[in-house]
């Protein structure tokens, strides 16, 4: 097959921007550890209540300092209704479903978490500035969906 | 190419699928303004209407409708043109699977007007909708594939008469986009058949939530491909000739659109890059596997852009850009697919930003996505089917393409073209700061949302010209497919509008590339790589189901 002298440079440079590509990525996610939200740890979304840990969503300081939220996504709302965290701090958002998928982002921020019945979604984030953060449901969950928002107070240590 | 124009049978196939297709077109477009009304608080809705539905409307009537039943007319009549008349059980099982198409269509549709469906286009479960919304959407699958089978039927009939001859490009193009549209459905059949239908109707009380989602998304992806591939063959084969070039490279045109039915399946992941239930590992492949369809989009630039230059200095176009003046602006049946290459040019980088792994939290799910496609299949794919029109429905109704006519069409893209720069830039402005997608409007209290809105880009206002200006546009086409089919003049043998197929030289072209049976084997083994040990995964490792809820 005939390739013509000028599409062969242009496909290397294609080729190499690629590569080039990929490998940034790559090295972001299992180098640095900057992969997208996800998690492989199962739940019966009917039966949550009896299902640590989200029989008490809410914060929760760990014993390394850091934080978790623990947050339960239905339609039109999330439990807890308050969140406070403090600024500089690693918080692990840990969400799950108990009706239709929605999602749990957190404008400003690459939190950013489908929320599927069945499955726990999280994500590690470290708030640099404190103030108010708005979480919106970007995933369309019903006729309430644009109503479906809440805050969380980042504070100051 | 004896006769000028195809026979009447195929004639009618494809005037009636293009028929349906605009007739989806004028109905989703008005919901498209409904929409940025509704948003802007400018409009309200009667009670037994709410946004919802409106969205779901628009998105099915435009990206599901509209396109298929376009690409279908299109397929008939440009296999009709390049490898003769079809015979008579091609004909009939045409028919049978156009109606099949068109009833799965009707029952889809009604269902959502009802309000048993504001499910949208990508019925996540578990919400559930009417079960005959699901039946509707099988059907309509159904109806492409009894079509697909037998243009493929009247390939192989093509085939077998002239042994060892390579099939001519439109026809291998077809073919190509048929296999790439047969393999990607078996996802969407799979869920629909064997989970949703079982669900919806009572038969199963739960469905697995995180399959479901996989097997629209190993669907979803090729989808696009399937909007998209049909004007890569106007670019390929019908743009050269309108402006006078012929084919840069037969063998490179083939061997693009195999890498794009390699590519563009075993990728449906870099969808569902910010979900639970899916290993990184898995997530990172198959996003590298979708950035090879970055090598397919390279050749085709080039030798779209070859032809053009090639061409343009045939004309006497002199320097490094004379050539560009040369070439045919005037002749909107060009222009229109020029202006769409060109937006395709953002919506490619959009798309690569869109799949790249972490970068995809910065963007999934905000206005920034509803952007991205009105720039990809909203303008791309869909002005290049309306630069098809312009000659198409003439040439299967022999009318003439009047002058007035051609002015008319020049405002339409021009306005076509306005309206979606504004409307897609502020959609993608406003998703960068987070705003979400698929809300009927944003009200929330928050200072950061407050905000969004007021920029000089991204206000409803911009939104709200840029969606009225294109419905301005679609009315426009509408009105001129009308003059096409039943008042322009009549066309004499001279005016005859003609079928425009570039030449291609296929002498040196590889056999290996017309050998769909090597490339549907590697196919699936890319599919089986890519999803075998996560799919198995999903359904041994299944969390508890979900019932069914209905939450609009």
């Amino acid at each position: 097959m005939h390739l013509h002298k000028y599409e062969k440079i242009w496909l290397s440079f294609g080729f190499a921007a690629l590569i080039i590509f990929l490998s940034v990525v790559g090295v972001s996610a299992f180098h640095q550890g900057h992969t997208p939200s996800g998690g492989l740890q199962k739940v019966d979304p009917d039966n949550l209540e009896a299902t640590p840990p989200f029989d008490s969503p809410g914060v929760y300081e760990k014993e390394d300092g850091s934080y978790e939220v623990i947050a339960i996504a239905e339609a039109f709302g999330y439990t807890p209704t308050e969140i406070q965290v403090p600024a500089g701090e690693e918080v692990t958002f840990k969400v799950t479903s108990k009706d239709v998928t929605h999602s749990f982002s957190i404008v400003d921020t690459n939190v950013n978490m489908m929320v599927v019945p069945g499955k726990v979604n999280e994500k590690t984030h470290t708030f640099e500035d404190p103030g108010t953060y708005l979480i919106v449901c970007n995933e369309y969950c019903g006729s309430g969906h644009h109503f479906m928002s809440m805050e969380i107070e980042v504070v100051e240590q | 190419m004896t006769a000028v124009s195809i026979p009447n049978p195929e004639r009618k196939l494809a005037l009636t699928n293009l028929g349906i297709a605009y007739t989806a077109f004028i109905i989703g477009t008005l919901c498209g303004l409904l929409q940025v009304f509704i948003r802007n608080d400018a409009l309200q809705l009667p009670a037994w209407l709410d946004y919802y539905q409106i969205l779901t409307a628009h998105g099915v009537l435009l990206a599901l409708i509209f396109t298929t039943f376009f690409i279908f007319g299109f397929f008939q009549s440009g296999m009709s043109k390049t490898l003769g008349a079809f015979g008579p059980k091609v004909v009939l099982w045409n028919w049978i699977g156009l109606i099949i198409t068109t009833i799965g269509t009707v029952m889809a549709t009604v269902m959502i007007v009802i309000g048993e469906a504001s499910v949208l286009y990508t019925f996540y479960a578990p919400m559930m909708a009417n079960g005959f919304f699901y039946v509707g959407l099988a059907l309509f699958v159904i109806g492409t594939w009894v079509q697909s089978f037998a243009l493929v039927g009247h390939y192989r009939v093509w085939r077998k008469a002239n042994k060892g001859e390579k099939s001519p490009l439109f026809a291998f193009m077809t073919v190509a986009t048929i296999i790439l549209w047969v393999i990607a459905c078996l996802g969407v059949v799979a869920t629909v058949l064997f989970q949703f239908i079982p669900w919806a109707f009572g038969w199963q009380d739960s469905i697995n939530v995180g399959l479901s989602r996989s097997l629209f998304w190993y669907f979803g992806h090729p989808l696009v491909y399937f909007w998209l591939l049909p004007a890569y063959i106007a670019w390929y084969v019908i743009v050269p000739k309108l402006i006078g070039g012929k084919v840069f490279s037969d063998s490179l045109a083939r061997l693009a659109f195999i890498l794009f039915i390699l590519f563009s399946i075993p990728v449906g992941f870099h969808h569902q890059l910010t979900e639970p239930g899916i290993a990184s590992f898995w997530k990172f492949l198959q996003t590298v596997l979708t950035f090879m369809v970055i090598v397919p989009s390279l050749m085709t630039a080039f030798s779209l852009f070859a032809v053009f230059e090639t061409r343009g200095r045939e004309l006497g176009g002199k320097g490094l850009f004379g050539w560009f003046t040369k070439l045919p602006w005037k002749d909107v049946r060009f222009t229109s697919i020029f202006v769409a290459m060109l937006f395709f040019i953002p919506g490619g980088a959009g798309g690569i930003i869109n799949a790249s792994f972490q970068m995809n939290e910065v963007i999934h799910n905000t206005l920034w996505v509803v952007g991205h496609f009105h720039i990809t299949v909203g303008t791309p794919v869909a002005m290049t089917f309306f630069g098809v029109t312009f000659w198409l429905v003439p040439y299967l109704t022999k009318r003439v393409f009047t002058r007035s006519l051609q002015r008319l069409a020049f405002l339409q893209i021009i306005t076509w073209s306005i309206g979606m720069l504004l409307m897609s830039t502020a959609q993608h402005v406003l998703g960068l700061f987070g705003a979400p997608r698929r809300t009927a409007y944003t009200g929330y209290q928050h200072e950061d949302a407050q905000s969004w809105f007021e920029g000089i880009i991204s206000n409803h206002v911009t939104m709200a010209v840029g969606g009225s200006i294109l419905f301005l546009s679609a009315t426009i086409l509408v009105f001129i497919v009308i003059q096409l089919t039943w008042f322009a003049p009549k066309a004499e043998s001279v005016n005859q509008e003609i079928f425009p197929i570039a030449v291609s030289e296929s002498k040196e072209t590889p056999k290996i590339l017309e050998n769909w049976k090597v490339w549907i084997g590697v196919a699936f083994v890319l599919i089986a790589i890519a999803y075998t040990v996560p799919i198995m995964d999903m359904i041994q490792h299944a969390p508890p189901g979900s019932k069914g809820f209905q939450t609009w």
